[in-house]
């Protein structure tokens, strides 16, 4: 796998808020890989985004270390640093465009900080302008184009520096579901094509669910759990992951210690009508509780929750079947 | 009404008022936009925090603020005859004008610098600008709309303080309305270069305000 291309070590971020400290972030250690779509996700007030402005320096933590492309932030001067931001590009949940001027001088905007000239830099502006399909809106200025539009001209503008990571700071949270889908489409093209790894902050599942490889759970300036999305999802671990993933189950305080199991199933389980050959086998009814089929990174996953018999013995044995059946079980509890 | 002579005296006053005016207010700005700006980098969230510096320029333009524009003419004479070489007329006015004006322009241009949205500065930082690349490719011209308007509003005030220096020993509008009006109770003086005064706002305000709308890129259409 290599270096990682962000490496987190025992961060710690403190603010001073009128003579009282207050710790946003506990001892984070993240490794992420080139070319991962990295979602850190969390309640509001988690130190989600203090976590990602630790990345690029726009916060200085307090403590550890953050080194990015094999370089120390900490250890760089300010002219330095200013260089390695470069390659570090972001986008926010407010576009924070410039609003006295044109897309295109937007664009443009990174490629003058850089002393391009100014033709080649519009010529280049234009490209990534196609990329994210808003040629035709190049001279417009940002207060007319809808908040889908301004992030679109954030990402182009992103993209001008030609940065090897991107930090998407709640990106998503301002926009529509469906424009939210049709940026999450374009930051996984671009992630694809241009190599770029992608650090994504949010708050909502579908966001990770959506294009994230891997996720870290942050739950009050703690790192509670963090992997693969896939695993987490099947299984998670912490109270907080659980918390996240169990979204949705709106009875789910009623479901704990009634023998309640969720089970997890891809696309090839899904052929075999498991439960019904469940029930034929053990002559004994389950109760279906909830049903949902999520896409994971581009593969459905159906998950269900189901109240096994009351008889311990039956109800052991049916997780047994659920299990040999290749499938993920768990058994709910602690939840909330 | 006005004899020739008098009618030569409103129009060089018209013209003096108008030198003091706009003259005052790009020596202030020349004095205060860079004081403004400075204000805005060293405040305690500005890009380059420094209360050291913030302190000294916070404290020097609270003190020429405070002291009444009348008592500022007297207080600077020995540096007007030092500059203009005597402390009468119109062109003596506008130092203790643009003394007087630049802590003002220079709070004007703080407050509206303040007014660009910190994520837009935060944009910037995260591709690599610098304090100075920010201040003048972001700060400035995001806040253009508001230092235009801030602007008219510091041209106008000066105008008003123009007309005040009249009482001690300035020139035109002011002067003749002191002079003449005041002194020798000639209220047809008095009525004119009040009138005028009252016009030349008018027109600083409108033209102020219509290149304010022009240049503001944020409204839709």
């Amino acid at each position: 796998m290599g270096e990682p291309i962000i490496k987190i070590e025992h961060l710690d971020k403190q603010f001073k808020v009128k003579d009282m400290d207050v710790q946003a972030l506990k001892d984070i250690s993240l490794d992420i890989h080139k070319g991962d779509i990295y979602g850190i996700i969390g309640m509001s007030g988690a130190g989600k985004s203090t976590l990602v402005r630790c990345l690029n320096f726009l916060e200085k933590p307090t403590g550890g270390r953050v080194i990015v492309d094999g370089k120390n932030l900490a250890e760089l001067s300010e002219k330095d640093l200013r260089e390695a931001r470069k390659d570090i590009g972001m986008i926010f949940q407010h576009f924070n465009l410039l609003m006295q001027r044109s897309v295109i001088d937007n664009v443009c905007f990174p490629m003058e900080i850089a002393g391009m000239k100014k033709k080649q830099a519009r010529e280049k502006a234009m490209e990534y302008l196609k990329v994210v399909g808003l040629e035709e809106k190049a001279k417009a200025y940002p207060a007319q184009l809808s908040g889908g539009q301004k992030q679109r001209v954030a990402i182009a503008r992103v993209l001008a520096s030609d940065p090897k990571i991107l930090l998407c700071d709640e990106a998503t949270s301002a926009l529509d579901p469906q424009t939210t889908k049709s940026i999450l489409q374009l930051l996984k093209e671009i992630n694809q094509k241009y190599g770029i790894t992608i650090v994504i902050i949010t708050h909502e599942m579908s966001v990770v669910q959506e294009i994230c490889s891997h996720v870290a759970i942050i739950d009050h300036g703690n790192l509670a759990e963090f992997g693969l999305v896939e695993d987490i999802f099947l299984s998670p671990k912490s109270k907080e992951g659980r918390k996240l993933i169990y979204q949705g189950y709106e009875k789910v305080a009623e479901m704990k210690g009634k023998r309640c199991v969720r089970i997890v199933f891809s696309e090839n389980s899904s052929f075999e009508p498991v439960i019904s050959n469940m029930v034929m086998a053990f002559k004994s009814p389950v109760n279906i509780l909830y049903a949902n089929t999520r896409n994971l990174d581009g593969v459905a996953k159906g998950e269900m929750v189901l109240q096994l018999p009351e008889d311990k013995l039956l109800a052991k044995k049916m997780t047994a079947y659920l299990k040999n059946a290749k499938l993920s079980v768990e058994e709910l509890k602690d939840y909330v | 009404m006005f004899n020739e002579r008098e009618i030569a005296m409103i129009i060089s006053g018209i013209g003096e008022t108008l030198q003091m005016t706009l003259l005052s207010t790009v020596f202030g700005y020349i004095l205060g936009l860079p004081l403004g700006i400075l204000l805005t980098v060293t405040a305690r969230d500005g890009i380059r925090s420094n209360s050291f510096v913030y302190k000294i320029i916070d404290v020097i333009v609270n003190i020429f603020r405070s002291i009444p524009f009348l008592i500022l003419m007297i207080l600077v004479i020995p540096l007007t005859r030092k500059i203009v070489g005597t402390s009468i007329g119109a062109e003596a006015a506008i130092v203790p004008l643009t003394i007087a004006a630049a802590p003002y322009i220079a709070r004007m241009v703080e407050s509206s610098l303040k007014e660009v949205d910190h994520g837009v500065i935060e944009a910037a930082q995260s591709m690599g600008a610098g304090v100075w690349e920010i201040v003048y490719k972001v700060l400035l011209p995001e806040a253009r709309t508001s230092l235009a308007v801030n602007a008219t509003i510091a041209t106008t005030t000066i105008l008003g303080y123009s007309a005040m220096s009249g009482a001690c020993g300035g020139g035109g509008l002011g002067d003749i309305a002191i002079r003449y009006g005041y002194q020798r109770w000639q209220p047809n003086m008095l009525i004119v270069t009040v009138v005028l005064l009252v016009i030349l706002a008018q027109l600083i305000q409108m033209i102020g305000m219509f290149i304010s709308r022009k240049i503001d890129r944020r409204r839709v259409g």
